[in-house]
């Protein structure tokens, strides 16, 4: 069964059409890359699926169910997390902290239950702490359990956010341009982080400019141009794309083709 | 020193304190000290709402009036013309009515004071949400404004019912039978008590506020002071627990005020004015914002020095000054310093094992340990 379904999305701002006749699905267990250029609506895409912003028409459904009227929390709870394109940790509290924070939809102690320590409260408590260590350890973070999380490095950044989104034990995580800022060898570290993940069982849609990290994981891929879908299918079959490559590259095609594909080599 | 102790440890602390407070100083302050305890609850509260959740209140002197004032109404209020009618004997033997006797051996029927507290406790409840609730669903400052607005409605209703007192504000409030041979009341008799009652409320509701922070909820409150969008993709219903730590906060500056009034025998006007808001949010501020003992222990030190007279007819200049002072010398409340300080000494003495393997206090030296731990 289809895990997530985008039908016929629209979103614009104001006078701008951002996104327009976007469909696509994401099956269980595929890592589906999502590229185009900038401005072509990635993020935007990104914002509507997890509930950040509304469309103006169209259906996002999840596991069968609409999605596209709930907010962020409720997606959150269905299963679908997400990372940001610019890091978004809660820099004040440590990096154990955050990832605790990813455990909140999976618990339950409420406001009394937490100023009293009421039964059952302690235990949940530690069953969160322990979830959210559990993930640090996966993607090797434990050493930096107790930094604030505003003293780290922007590549470990990035990898503390990866370790909240999982925390919340999403099946579908969106993740925006997880390599961007990142250097050769952190990202090489992070396909395979990514490999893990997928082998974990959780569906990704990974929005990347890299294009070789983006080739190398993804199962199907995604172009956007100014807000639609130009071609959708596998690595190769993007990388053949006379579309796709005019649309990277611009002007004459022929040409543009040979280029492209060395370049994607190179990088 | 172990997990527990260190938890223990500033509560422990914070009572020698009050105790050698109380031996030292002559039984007539600790009139102004008792004040001050009350006022800190206001300035604790702020702390969670502000501190924690990052939302601010410029109303908070007015929740801290509904409670003084609700309290004081009801139980000034006499009910005796209606003393025969079916339900006001019904009241009495629910004992929400007392009968009792005026100055002059009149008759008077009032309500209880717990069953004051309970209404006032309710109505706040229910004002704290109609603010919060509209304001608390958009992002932004619109809390501060909503709760400016409101703070200068209750002043000018307070100021011009008759049933409030209008300018004179209520006198004559009874003392409030807690229970256990406690009585909340300003009589010189049960001053030292008094003292203590304020201290052991202010103790309870930072070990409350304690457990409250380092808690899932205390969490959500973070998360969404930090980065409210992130916060909600990452599951938390932000607009829900901003309205919780808001009406939250709102329930203890009404409690202080039932408190304050049963002690002072009275309220005036003068306490749900803006100026007052404005000084529990300084008071939160010079506290370090998100520090639950900076907030009891140094709103209560300035408040002191305030009630006592200190500043004299400079009042507010000076209390400007101070929380100038000491906003620009150590901006996250002196008591952060104080306790690194502190730290640094006990370290001279006690030699340090290793620390945990996965403590909650920043492994860094420079980074201190948050408020709370």
């Amino acid at each position: 069964m289809t895990l997530l379904d985008v039908q016929q999305v629209r979103h614009s701002f104001g006078g701008l059409v951002a996104l327009d006749q976007v469909s696509f699905r994401v099956e269980p267990g595929q890592i589906k890359g999502l590229i185009g250029p900038n401005g072509a609506g990635k993020t935007t895409l990104f914002n509507i699926i997890s509930g950040l912003l509304k469309p103006d028409q169209g259906r996002v459904t999840f596991h069968g169910a609409p999605i596209h009227h709930l907010q962020p929390f409720q997606i959150a709870r269905r299963g679908l997390s997400r990372t940001f394109q610019n890091p978004s940790l809660f820099l004040h509290m440590t990096v154990l902290e955050n990832v605790m924070v990813g455990r909140h939809c999976r618990s339950h102690a409420g406001f009394g239950a937490c100023a009293f320590r009421w039964p059952g409260q302690r235990r949940e408590e530690r069953e969160i702490r322990d979830a959210a260590l559990a993930q640090l350890e996966h993607l090797d973070l434990v050493r930096l359990a107790g930094e604030p999380a505003g003293s780290l490095a922007f590549g470990q950044r990035r990898m503390v956010e990866l370790a909240r989104a999982l925390a919340t034990t999403p099946e579908l995580l969106l993740l925006d341009e997880p390599a961007s800022g990142l250097n050769t060898r952190e990202k090489e570290d992070l396909a395979g982080v990514i490999r893990r993940i997928r082998d974990r069982g959780v569906t990704m849609l990974l929005v990347e400019h890299d294009m070789s990290l983006v080739m190398a994981l993804s199962d199907d891929i995604l172009v956007l141009h100014n807000g639609t879908p130009i071609a959708e299918g596998s690595p190769s079959v993007i990388q053949a794309d006379s579309n796709v490559v005019r649309v990277y590259l611009g002007g004459d095609f022929e040409h543009a083709v040979a280029g492209q594909k060395s370049e994607m080599r190179l990088r | 020193m172990t997990r527990l102790a260190k938890s223990w440890l500033p509560f422990a602390a914070l009572a020698a304190i009050a105790v050698f407070v109380q031996r030292i100083l002559p039984t007539a302050h600790l009139t102004q000290i008792t004040m001050s305890l009350y006022y800190a609850i206001v300035v604790m509260g702020l702390c969670l709402v502000m501190g924690y959740a990052g939302q601010v209140s410029m109303g908070h002197g007015a929740f801290f009036a509904i409670g003084g004032y609700t309290t004081a109404v009801l139980t000034t209020y006499n009910f005796a013309p209606w003393k025969q009618s079916g339900w006001a004997g019904l009241l009495r033997q629910l004992h929400v009515l007392v009968l009792k006797e005026d100055l002059y051996g009149g008759e008077l029927l009032t309500t209880t004071p717990w069953t004051a507290f309970v209404v006032a406790m309710l109505l706040t409840f229910v004002a704290a949400h109609l603010i919060g609730y509209p304001a608390l669903r958009l992002k932004g400052h619109y809390l501060a404004m909503a709760t400016l607005g409101f703070g200068l409605i209750v002043h000018k209703l307070v100021l011009g019912s008759t049933l409030t007192g209008s300018a004179d504000g209520i006198t004559a409030v009874p003392p409030w039978n807690l229970g256990l041979g406690l009585v909340v009341s300003g009589k010189r008799v049960v001053r030292v008590q008094n003292y203590y009652i304020a201290v052991v409320l202010v103790l309870l509701l930072l070990l409350v506020l304690r457990n409250l922070v380092q808690s899932r909820v205390g969490r959500a409150f973070q998360a969404i002071h930090n980065r409210e969008a992130a916060a909600n993709a990452m599951g938390i219903n932000t607009s829900a627990f901003k309205l919780k730590a808001f009406v939250a906060s709102a329930l203890l500056a009404a409690l202080a005020g039932v408190f304050f009034t049963h002690y002072a025998g009275g309220i005036s006007p003068s306490e749900a004015g803006a100026i007052k808001s404005v000084r529990y949010l300084a008071l939160a501020a010079a506290s370090g914002m998100a520090n639950l003992w900076g907030a009891a222990v140094v709103s209560t030190a300035i408040n002191f020095g305030s009630l006592r007279g200190w500043f004299g007819s400079l009042d507010q200049a000076v209390f400007g000054a101070l929380l100038i002072l000491i906003i620009s010398l150590a901006p996250e409340g002196p008591l952060k310093p104080a306790g690194l300080w502190l730290q640094r000494a006990l370290g001279w003495l006690v030699p340090t094992r290793p620390a945990a393997p996965f403590p909650t206090a920043p492994a860094t030296p420079g980074a201190a340990p948050r408020a709370g731990e």
